[in-house]
């Protein structure tokens, strides 16, 4: 579990976090949504610890991590998985390099046992025969699983995502949200996708934060965004034609 | 202020470069790779430059030394104290500058582009010892190339002087041997040590720090190799001062 108390961030004067506050749930996929500028990167980077918040408190199952020494918070880094917007795959390393390397850079397993291990997750991702190939040899869903596999391989207990299904078909990208999703549940793992899909809102948001200008401006889950009132969550779920299709006709049913 | 604030940040990096180490394993293999990236993979310029630097020095020195009063192994002398003194060690550090130095900039600012630098970094990897820190192991390596760059340059001047009929090989090698100071040597391996760990640094920071796309790594390399020449040729100045002057 993460919990989020009052998070400010600043670069020079531009006030990119309000005081968001919110708490992000075990076993869960989280999604936070918002317009391009809202903060959600800033936000995410802010969990992963990358950037430190100017003001307020980020808790990790009971840690804060502003308390946390450097080593500590090294650990805590181990303890996360991060699947990137363009996958960050290591263009100088195999599929199976990139899964493996969390692995040889911070475990005392032997070569046969963190080949297991990979072999493992790539098959959880459903990668069987790619084991070989460069991150320039394959497809971008492929890369996308290979970021997820070595994402997981350390058993995270969180794992955060910056736009998963950006630049995918719809076809695969359901694929890798479904994935993320059922491996979230799976492992028990905190999961926090940062997103503009609406699909993946409908699909897989358990819980839902909407940033607006800094701000958080609503949370609730897929269930609750169809239902809300709040002008700035309706003009951004329905601002396609497609999803104002639906929204009349859950009216339309509901009545 | 902005240049004032470059150069703070550039020592704070090499500080943090030399923090928390990767696995030996690990750190090993990458040192290979730069080896055979950076040095091996240089060589061919290097002795390619040097050869014909070598021809140049000596029949610019044998053109101007015709006065019959003049013996003619001071060709050879002048040839080997150009190139041991100066165009191997510094000549040679500007072209690997822009050949070494310009990939540095562009592997590590397309890792910058495509956020393999903050996978490294969610991993709690020390991404500058892991980048950076190979990169000046496998450029220590460099006085070897200079010593290589040195042998043939003085070779290019005796094949110059001995074909072009501007000196006799005997009155060319007696000018090589004349008044052989061996901190001259010396002197020159200093300054590529110090040189090499400019070529490693200077331009892994341009990388590591760039922001943008595309277009910035190619900016940053054409940044990265004005910097590197520049602080190579003041420190040259200040190396020769503190050591010969």
């Amino acid at each position: 579990m993460i919990e989020v108390e009052n998070v400010h961030k600043s670069f020079g004067n531009n006030h990119v976090l309000k005081g968001i506050s919110t708490v992000f749930e075990k076993g869960k996929t989280n999604l936070i949504i918002g317009q391009s500028g809202s903060g959600k990167t800033v936000f995410l980077k802010c969990l992963l610890g990358l950037f430190e918040p100017d003001e307020g408190q980020i808790c990790y199952n009971g840690q804060y991590y502003s308390e946390l020494s450097t080593s500590e918070r090294r650990d805590l880094r181990q303890e996360m998985g991060m699947v990137f917007q363009g996958s960050a795959l290591f263009d100088s390393m195999t599929v199976e390099g990139n899964v493996m390397f969390p692995l040889d850079m911070f475990t005392k397993q032997s070569k046969s046992e963190m080949q297991d291990r990979v072999d493992f997750v790539l098959k959880r991702v459903n990668l069987i025969d790619a084991h070989k190939r460069y991150p320039s040899e394959i497809s971008g869903g492929m890369q996308k699983r290979v970021a997820i596999a070595r994402a997981i391989v350390m058993n995270p207990k969180y794992l955060f995502c910056d736009e998963p299904n950006s630049g995918l078909d719809p076809k695969t990208a359901i694929l890798i949200d479904n994935l993320i999703h059922e491996i979230t549940q799976e492992y028990d793992i905190t999961t926090i996708i940062n997103t503009h899909d609406m699909n993946s809102v409908m699909e897989i948001g358990e819980k839902i934060i909407f940033l607006k200008n800094g701000y958080k401006e609503w949370e609730g889950t897929n269930k609750e965004i169809f239902k809300t009132d709040n002008e700035a969550v309706t003009d951004f779920v329905y601002s396609s034609e497609l999803f104002k299709k639906v929204r009349q006709m859950y009216i339309e049913e509901r009545n | 202020m902005k240049h004032l604030e470059a150069i703070g940040k550039y020592f704070i990096m090499v500080w943090e470069v030399f923090k928390k180490p990767t696995k030996w394993p690990i750190m090993k293999s990458l040192i290979l790779k730069e080896i055979d990236e950076l040095i091996y993979g240089s060589m061919g310029i290097i002795v390619f430059i040097s050869f014909f630097i070598g021809g140049v020095v000596t029949i610019q020195t044998a053109l101007n030394l015709n006065s019959p009063l003049l013996p003619k192994s001071l060709i050879g002398f002048a040839t080997r104290q150009s190139v041991i003194l100066e165009f191997a060690p510094t000549f040679t550090s500007i072209i690997m500058a822009g050949k070494v130095g310009s990939y540095i900039t562009s592997s590590i600012g397309t890792m910058r582009v495509t956020e393999q630098i903050d996978a490294l970094e969610v991993m709690g990897v020390n991404s500058l010892n892991y980048l950076v820190f190979p990169k000046i192991i496998a450029t220590m390596m460099y006085p070897f190339a200079v010593a290589i760059s040195m042998f043939v340059g003085i070779l290019g001047g005796w094949i110059a002087a001995v074909f072009g009929g501007y000196a006799p090989s005997g009155e060319f090698i007696k000018g090589l041997q004349l008044d052989f100071d061996s901190f001259h040597v010396t002197y020159a391996f200093i300054k590529s040590v110090v040189f090499a760990f400019i070529i490693a640094t200077v331009p892994s920071f341009h990388g590591f720090y760039m922001r943008g796309g595309a277009l910035e790594v190619g900016k940053a390399s054409t940044t990265s190799f004005v910097w590197t020449s520049v602080v190579i040729i003041i420190t040259n100045y200040i190396l020769t001062q503190l050591l010969l002057g």
